[in-house]
C-alpha cells in the first residue's frame, strides 16, 4: 500500500516559479526540472461546509489536496489508480474517487469527506451501523466504504437502477435493495480484510432505516 | 504524474482551435481514463484543457421519433438512470451499468467512455515493456506473451489488444452515430467506423483527427431497440472488464426473428459486429436454438485465437446466443 510521502508528493514539494512547461527529454531529471516551471493555480472549494482556498499544481489530485493541503487524512490513499474505492468522497453529493480527479477541476464545488458526516458530535447512521456490525478489521477501507454507502442509498432513493436490478426499465426503490443489489452497488469498494459480510449487514441496516 | 499546464474553456470553437493548433493539448472531462494513463506514464500531455464548461453538451434528450441524443459531457450514471434510455434501449443502460463502479460512473463522461484507449496490461505497464501502441516499433509483448484477455478477431502482428468500452458495443449494435465538431465543421461518424483496427498504426484507436471534439452521440429509433440486452462475462462478477460481452437486439414476428443486431466486446480492437450472423438469423424462431447456433457460427469462420484465448471462440458464441435469447424474451 502506498502512502502520501512517496512519488508525487516529493515532486510537488518544489515551489513553482511560473512560466511555460516546455517539453524536455523524458527522463526523471528532466521531469524534475519541469516541475520547477509548473504553474500553481488558486483553487477554492467548500469542504465539509467550510470554504477552503489553496494554491495547487494542476497535477495534484483531489485526494492529495484533501490529505496534504487540508490535513483531512480520513480519506485514504491505497491503490491511487481508481481500483479500490478507499479514497471515495462526495462532490455535490455524488460519490467519486478523489484519486482519479484533479483538485483544480473542483473550483467552487462542494466536497464532503468522512470528517464531514457527523452532525453536532453525533455519528452519521451509516457510521453507527458500521460500528454496531463490526464492519471493518484494519479500517483502511472504512472511510471509503461509508462514503460510498451513504451516497449509494441516495442513488437508490433517486430510482437509479444497477446491474443487479431484475429489470432495468422498472422502478427501483430503497425498499427493494436486495443483498445482491447492495453487493453490486458497493462493488467499487474493496476490503482487503474481507469483512464483506459485516459491511453488508451494516449497509443493509442503514438502508432499511433510511 | 508529470507536471502539466491546465486551463478551462467555455466555447467549442476555442477548444477545437486549441486542440488543432497544439499537439500537446488533451481534452479532459471526467478524466477517469486519462488520469489513470498519465499515472501509468502511458499518456503525457503537456497541457490539459477542461471542457466541462462547454454549453449544452451534458444533456440526454429523448427525441420525438423514438431516438436518443446523448451529450458528450453527460455522465455514465445519469444516462444509465434516464428512464427513456432504459425503456427505449435497455442494451445501452445495461452496458453502462455493467461497466466500472458506482463512483467511476458518476465521474466518467460519455465522450470519454468511447475515447477510452484500446489497451492491455502491457500497454499500461509502468516499466515500459515493448508495446507498439505506447512506443511505435518497439514490438508487441502480448503477441507471444500472456494473451488470455486479448483479441480473436481483426488483430495484427503490431497489436492484439481489445477495446474496453461496454457502451461502445451497445452503440455499435444499434448503429449509433458520433457527432463530431472539428476544423471543417460538424460531421456524423457511423459508430462502426469510429474505432479502428490496429493494422500497422495501433497507436491510433479512432477515426478522430486533431481538433475534433465529440459533441454528442445519436442513437436513431430502431425497431429492435426495446427488445435488447447486454450480457457481460468476466473473471469476477462486478467491476471488471469483459472477457467477452454481447449486445443483442431483435425485432420479431411472433417468435420469428424479423431483424437482429449483434455486436461483441472483448474480442477485437473495436466493437465486433456479427454482420454475417445478422443476415443468417432472419426468419429463424427464437426457440430454434440449433438454428440460432449455426447462424452465430457463420461469423466465427475468421476467428484467429492466440495461444491463451482459444476459449473465447466458444465462449463468445454462447454469450451471443444467450444475449439474443434474453433480448428476444423482451419482444
Amino acid at each position: 500500500m502506498s502512502n502520501t510521502t512517496k512519488g508525487d508528493r516529493d515532486n510537488t514539494a518544489t515551489v513553482a516559479v511560473g512560466g511555460d512547461a516546455t517539453r524536455q527529454s523524458p527522463d526523471v531529471d528532466a521531469e524534475h526540472a519541469r516541475t520547477q516551471e509548473a504553474v500553481r493555480l488558486p483553487v477554492s472549494m467548500t469542504v465539509n461546509d467550510r470554504l477552503r482556498a489553496m494554491t495547487l499544481e494542476p497535477r495534484n489530485t483531489l485526494l492529495d489536496a484533501l490529505r496534504d493541503e487540508l490535513g483531512l487524512t480520513g480519506t485514504k490513499k491505497a491503490c491511487d489508480r481508481g481500483e479500490c474505492g478507499a479514497c471515495t468522497v462526495h462532490v455535490e453529493g455524488r460519490r467519486v474517487l478523489s484519486c482519479m480527479t484533479l483538485a483544480v477541476m473542483h473550483n467552487g464545488k462542494r466536497i464532503t469527506t468522512i470528517e464531514g458526516l457527523e452532525r453536532d458530535g453525533k455519528l452519521h447512521p451509516m457510521q453507527a451501523a458500521f460500528i454496531e456490525h463490526d464492519g471493518f478489521q484494519c479500517g483502511f477501507c472504512t472511510s471509503g466504504q461509508i462514503m460510498s454507502a451513504v451516497a449509494m442509498i441516495e442513488e437508490a432513493k433517486a430510482g437509479w437502477p444497477s446491474a443487479a436490478s431484475p429489470d432495468v426499465a422498472s422502478q427501483v426503490t430503497v425498499a427493494n435493495l436486495s443483498p445482491a443489489e447492495i453487493r453490486e452497488r458497493m462493488s467499487g469498494n474493496l476490503c482487503r480484510c474481507a469483512c464483506y459480510p459485516n459491511i453488508m449487514d451494516a449497509v443493509a441496516e442503514a438502508a432499511g432505516r433510511s | 504524474m508529470h507536471p502539466f499546464a491546465f486551463s478551462t474553456v467555455d466555447h467549442p470553437a476555442e477548444a477545437i482551435a486549441a486542440h488543432a493548433r497544439d499537439p500537446e493539448v488533451a481534452f479532459i472531462a471526467g478524466g477517469t481514463d486519462l488520469i489513470g494513463l498519465m499515472k501509468d506514464r502511458a499518456a503525457h500531455p503537456e497541457r490539459l484543457l477542461d471542457i466541462n464548461g462547454l454549453p449544452d453538451m451534458a444533456r440526454t434528450e429523448a427525441l420525438p421519433d423514438g431516438g436518443l441524443r446523448i451529450g458528450a459531457l453527460a455522465r455514465m450514471s445519469e444516462v444509465a438512470a434516464n428512464i427513456e434510455v432504459r425503456r427505449r434501449f435497455p442494451v445501452v443502460a445495461e452496458a453502462l451499468l455493467f461497466a466500472a463502479s458506482g463512483q467511476l460512473r458518476n465521474m466518467a463522461s460519455i465522450g470519454g467512455n468511447i475515447m477510452q484507449r484500446t489497451r492491455c496490461a502491457y500497454f499500461r505497464d509502468e516499466d515500459g515493456l515493448p508495446c507498439n501502441k505506447r512506443s511505435r516499433g518497439s514490438g508487441c509483448s502480448a503477441l507471444h506473451g500472456l494473451n488470455r484477455n486479448h483479441a480473436i478477431f481483426g488483430w495484427s502482428e503490431a497489436c492484439v489488444a481489445t477495446n474496453p468500452s461496454d457502451l461502445a458495443v451497445a452503440l455499435a449494435a444499434m448503429d449509433a452515430s458520433v457527432i463530431v465538431r472539428g476544423l471543417t465543421g460538424e460531421r456524423a461518424i457511423p459508430f462502426t467506423e469510429f474505432h479502428r483496427l490496429p493494422g500497422d498504426t495501433p497507436e491510433r484507436d479512432t477515426a478522430l483527427v486533431r481538433g475534433d471534439l465529440i459533441v454528442s452521440i445519436e442513437v436513431p429509433a430502431r425497431a429492435e431497440g426495446r427488445a435488447s440486452h447486454y450480457l457481460k462475462i468476466r473473471d469476477r462478477q462486478s467491476y471488471e472488464f469483459a472477457l467477452v460481452s454481447a449486445a443483442a437486439a431483435v425485432a420479431t414476428d411472433g417468435r420469428r426473428i424479423r431483424s437482429a443486431r449483434l455486436a461483441l466486446g472483448g474480442v477485437a480492437h473495436k466493437p465486433w459486429r456479427l454482420t454475417a450472423t445478422e443476415v443468417a438469423l432472419r426468419g429463424i424462431s427464437l426457440d430454434e436454438t440449433d438454428a440460432l447456433r449455426s447462424a452465430i457460427a457463420r461469423s466465427f469462420a475468421d476467428a484467429r485465437p492466440l495461444a491463451h484465448n482459444a476459449f473465447k471462440v466458444e465462449l463468445a458464441q454462447r454469450v451471443a446466443l444467450r444475449a439474443l435469447q434474453t433480448a428476444g424474451a423482451r419482444a
